[in-house]
């Protein structure tokens, strides 16, 4: 059954086939009839009331590279990059235009016309696309060193004697950003098989992510615990490789599919009831590889399998009725919730985290203003176009905070770091940010504790 | 491109701040569209002022350049009132969006032009007050637009269009004069009534730059109905029934099957999608009196054939109900890529006859047709559901528009209700009118722009003194 992997790496070379703006279904462009109806949901649009700024005018920009009227330029690209890709668009667009196939096709456009192309930034982006996130043994290592700077004091030495002072202000700001590695990855804190707690009902996988599984391991160690509250029995591979959003959101499609066809075979989709993702953006991308491999003779129905069996695991959870926790670790805890993106607008779940929130004993959940509203994390966004992934990071921290929560919950890793490290710059803020999940293992455990003091 | 282009972009770039002027091909293209189907036209620059002092100055470069001026609010027009025409400075006025004052004791707000209709909503709801007019596209577009079109929307039965609640406006005519028409008294008869002759004039006499909103308490209770009908004909005859009762809801809005369908795939509120017609009712006003003429309206619609009528739980439901309807227009894309929402409005008794020929005319020229709109004021929106490339349908589509405004024409109706005539309808408006009053409206427009300045081309043409032609919409 199991088909060769590809031995060699993926090729340098960027964009083979045809993608591209002028070879896309037209239809998909002309479904936008330029109503307007997105414009109050783009954040970028609403940040600088620029038409060109809005989902209207992207599109606009690409029908008329389509007809031929405009060029992809580094005009183009710069504003394709100036694009959150959180597809707030998607959820108030009335007409049902793909704009997640526009952007990824329209993003792929300009690494294939290379209209941004620096050494610099092509050496970036063939380090992070093609080698790191290709590798997961030396994304693992690299997060080990990264680790080992951080313990050891160097990084605090580096930072009390004012060296990153000399940096440039955008390095010095990143430095700041750098976030704390986690002791022990899923792979140490998970077996590759863990049995139910109690009757074996379902099997599922789990897919640990990269980000989430370097900086966030406890998130992937409380997803299968709380699976194994709610009769799964979990295989977790091990040395996972990453899902490919990161290639597709970034005008790497082929790298994507490749990465797309070795998780395929990582898990045999065929072997499980369900293959469990709770990173946001990752389960966007890898409930469509239906789609992204449509085409690939050898895997596009394999690929829908998958497609059929990716379920975030808040969705999963409602699905299989979970066990609401009867204990609480804490009581009188206000909660609120912040939605990923790419999991309210790209997978369009938004009741299930907050059944989950609500099932909590001693917490509740109060909504936050603009809930859905990107907190400028989007993947890379707050690298690339730091202002306005601060302004829009300054937004969120300021609607949390009026809610008077002591938690706030998210579910992408991504959000999860651009809402500690904005909560941690707004001064005194005492506010814990968590994740659904997270909080219900903690419940799980709090009803475990109590039933041995019993005993 | 022409060579007048140069001195004049260098004259915008001296009197304006950089981050006002655009004139980069990636934003020309991205204003070269508002929300209407299949017409376009590029500008040559692109106006975001910040001031009032801003825009004057550029009506100023436009008249030493002999440059048209189109202004803009966020585009959602749906008659081409504010795509641009060939070789014109586009001014949009979205970023002077601010409320400038709530006044509680006279009952008046006044905005800037670029503020945003819902926001001026919700800035008297919070203060126990309500604005009533409520275009569909009321969560993005500008009361500068609002007013410029004359917008109406889904209250209109009962509180009227944004006519009915400007109390008075800054305007900055063509040649660069700021005046201000109208005034704060509720009674006012002083001259003319300049406010209402800008009011719906389409950017065609002056720019408005403030407007002064007369604002009503907010109604205690509110009760919403949807009635889902087996055919056209009964939910027409329960509306008829529901006027001869008088009563008079606040909204009385009508779907057709193929647009429930459409809605109910975006929205997912569980819209009856087998219905043949679909009436969305709304009662308002102290809340006894608006829960007994609900109870009766559901009476008349169960008397006159309604297969089924939901009452919306709490205020959340009503307006989820109402956003339904309000993306009726856009979810019909969802057939065909290009809509062309028609704006034909009848006298009441004229619209279930209305209806029944819309569709002997999507038959008759084999186009598809979906209808909805509003029932309690006549207000018809067929949309003619196409695919612009296809240029042997959209022939068959012309003769449809054409055999539509006849049959409106015909019935003593009107070729547009809320959206204007901008550059989709002029070729009707003289049929409706006549000659004499066509010409008394192109002696107006002489007599506040004679150099035919503001945007020209829309509504009419003025052929004597046409330097500037609106070139034929590109497709």
């Amino acid at each position: 059954m199991s088909t060769p992997l590809p031995t060699k790496a993926i090729p340098a070379k960027l964009g083979v086939g045809p993608h591209g703006l002028a070879a896309l279904d037209y239809s998909i462009l002309q479904q936008c009839m330029h109503c307007g109806m997105c414009l109050p949901s783009c954040p970028t649009y609403l940040e600088t009331k620029r038409e060109r700024h809005s989902p209207r005018g992207r599109i606009a920009l690409m029908r008329a590279i389509a007809d031929g009227e405009y060029a992809v330029t580094r005009e183009f690209g710069e504003e394709m990059y100036y694009c959150l890709g959180c597809l707030a668009c998607t959820t108030a667009c009335p007409a049902g235009v793909n704009y997640a196939e526009l952007f990824e096709t329209a993003r792929a456009d300009i690494e294939q016309h290379r209209v941004l192309d620096t050494p610099a930034r092509r050496g970036i982006r063939w380090f992070a696309l093609r080698l790191v996130f290709t590798r997961p043994r030396l994304l693992k290592v690299l997060g080990r060193l990264l680790w080992l700077y951080q313990r050891s004091g160097v990084q605090t030495l580096l930072r009390k004697i004012g060296l990153f002072s000399l940096l440039p202000r955008r390095l010095r700001e990143l430095e700041k950003q750098t976030p704390e590695v986690r002791t022990q990855f899923s792979d140490s804190l998970v077996k590759e098989v863990e049995a139910p707690y109690g009757p074996k009902r379902h099997r599922v996988a789990v897919l640990t992510g990269c980000v989430q599984d370097i900086l966030f391991s406890e998130i992937n160690h409380a997803t299968v615990e709380v699976l194994r509250e709610n009769g799964c029995e979990v295989f977790t591979p091990r040395n996972q490789y990453c899902c490919g959003s990161l290639h597709a959101h970034n005008g790497d499609p082929e790298a994507a599919k490749d990465l797309a066809r070795r998780q395929i075979e990582m898990i045999s989709p065929e072997s499980v009831d369900a293959i469990i993702t709770n990173a946001g953006g990752c389960g966007s991308h890898l409930k469509h590889y239906d789609t992204l491999l449509a085409d690939d003779p050898r895997y596009a129905a394999r690929a829908r399998i998958w497609s059929n069996k990716v379920h975030d695991i808040h969705e999963w959870l409602v699905k299989i009725s979970f066990r609401k926790p009867k204990e609480a670790p804490q009581q009188d805890q206000v909660i609120t919730y912040h939605e990923s993106c790419h999991l309210c607008h790209g997978q369009k779940i938004v009741s299930q985290p907050r059944e989950i929130l609500r099932s909590l004993p001693g917490m509740t959940l109060r909504e936050c203003a603009q809930s859905s509203h990107c907190c400028g994390s989007a993947g890379i966004y707050n690298l690339t176009q730091p202002a306005t992934a601060a302004s829009l990071q300054a937004q969120k921290v300021a609607r949390i905070r009026e809610t008077g929560a002591h938690v706030v919950a998210t579910s992408n890793p991504g959000c999860h770091l651009q809402l500690q490290i904005g909560l941690r710059d707004a001064d005194d803020s005492m506010i814990e940010v968590s994740q659904p999940v997270l909080l219900l293992a903690r419940a799980y455990a709090e009803e475990r504790r109590h039933r041995t003091m019993k005993r | 491109m022409p060579p007048a282009v140069s001195p004049l972009l260098q004259d915008l770039q001296a009197e304006l701040p950089a981050a006002c002027l655009l004139t980069d091909r990636a934003d020309l293209i991205t204003y070269a569209y508002d929300g209407t189907a299949a017409m376009r036209q590029l500008p040559l620059a692109v106006v975001l002022p910040l001031t009032a002092d801003q825009i004057q100055a550029t009506l100023g470069i436009a008249r030493k350049h002999r440059t048209p001026v189109v202004t803009r609010g966020s585009g959602t027009g749906l008659s081409g009132g504010s795509i641009p025409v060939a070789n014109s400075i586009v001014i949009t006025l979205v970023r002077m969006d601010r409320i400038l004052e709530l006044d509680t004791r006279n009952l008046t707000l006044l905005v800037e032009a670029g503020a945003i209709t819902q926001k001026i909503y919700e800035a008297a709801d919070a203060a126990g007050l309500f604005y009533p007019p409520d275009p569909g596209s009321m969560k993005i577009s500008t009361i500068g637009g609002n007013v410029a079109e004359n917008s109406g929307g889904l209250r209109g039965l009962k509180y009227g269009v944004t006519r009915d609640y400007v109390m008075g406006m800054e305007v900055i005519l063509a040649d660069g004069k700021r005046c201000w028409l109208g005034s704060r008294c509720v009674k006012d008869v002083a001259g003319y009534n300049l406010r209402d002759l800008f009011i719906g004039s389409e950017g065609t006499l002056g720019i408005v730059t403030q407007v002064l909103l007369k604002l009503l308490p907010k109604p205690a209770g509110r009760q919403t109905l949807l009635a889902s009908f087996t055919s056209m004909e009964d939910a027409a005859e329960t509306v008829s029934q529901i006027i001869a009762a008088r009563i008079v809801p606040c909204t009385l809005e009508f779907l057709d099957r193929k647009t429930i369908q459409c809605v109910e795939n975006f929205t997912r509120v569980g819209l009856p999608v087998d219905a043949a017609a679909l009436l969305l009712i709304e009662t308002d006003g102290h809340p006894a009196a608006a829960t007994e003429e609900a109870q009766k309206i559901e009476d008349l619609c169960h008397a006159h054939g309604a297969s089924s009528v939901r009452r919306a739980r709490d205020s959340a439901e009503a307006v989820q109900l109402a956003t339904a309807r309000r993306s009726a227009f856009s979810a019909l894309a969802r057939l065909k890529p290009t809509t062309i929402l028609e704006d034909v409005t009848v006298p009441r008794s004229e619209l279930a006859g209305m209806i029944r020929e819309v569709a002997l005319i999507a038959e008759r020229w084999n186009v598809e047709i979906a209808t909805f709109g509003h029932f309690g004021d006549g207000n018809l929106h067929p949309t003619i559901l196409t695919n612009e490339r296809d240029l042997e349908e959209m022939k068959r589509v012309e003769h449809a528009i054409d055999a539509i405004v006849e049959a409106a024409l015909a019935r003593k109706g009107t070729i547009t209700g809320e959206h204007g005539v901008g550059l989709a309808k002029k070729q009707f408006l003289r049929r409706q009118i006549g000659d004499s009053s066509h010409q008394l409206l192109t002696l107006v427009k002489r007599s506040l722009d004679p150099d035919n300045l503001l945007n020209p081309g829309k509504i009419f043409d003025l052929p004597p003194f046409a330097d500037h032609h609106v070139d034929a919409p590109a497709h």
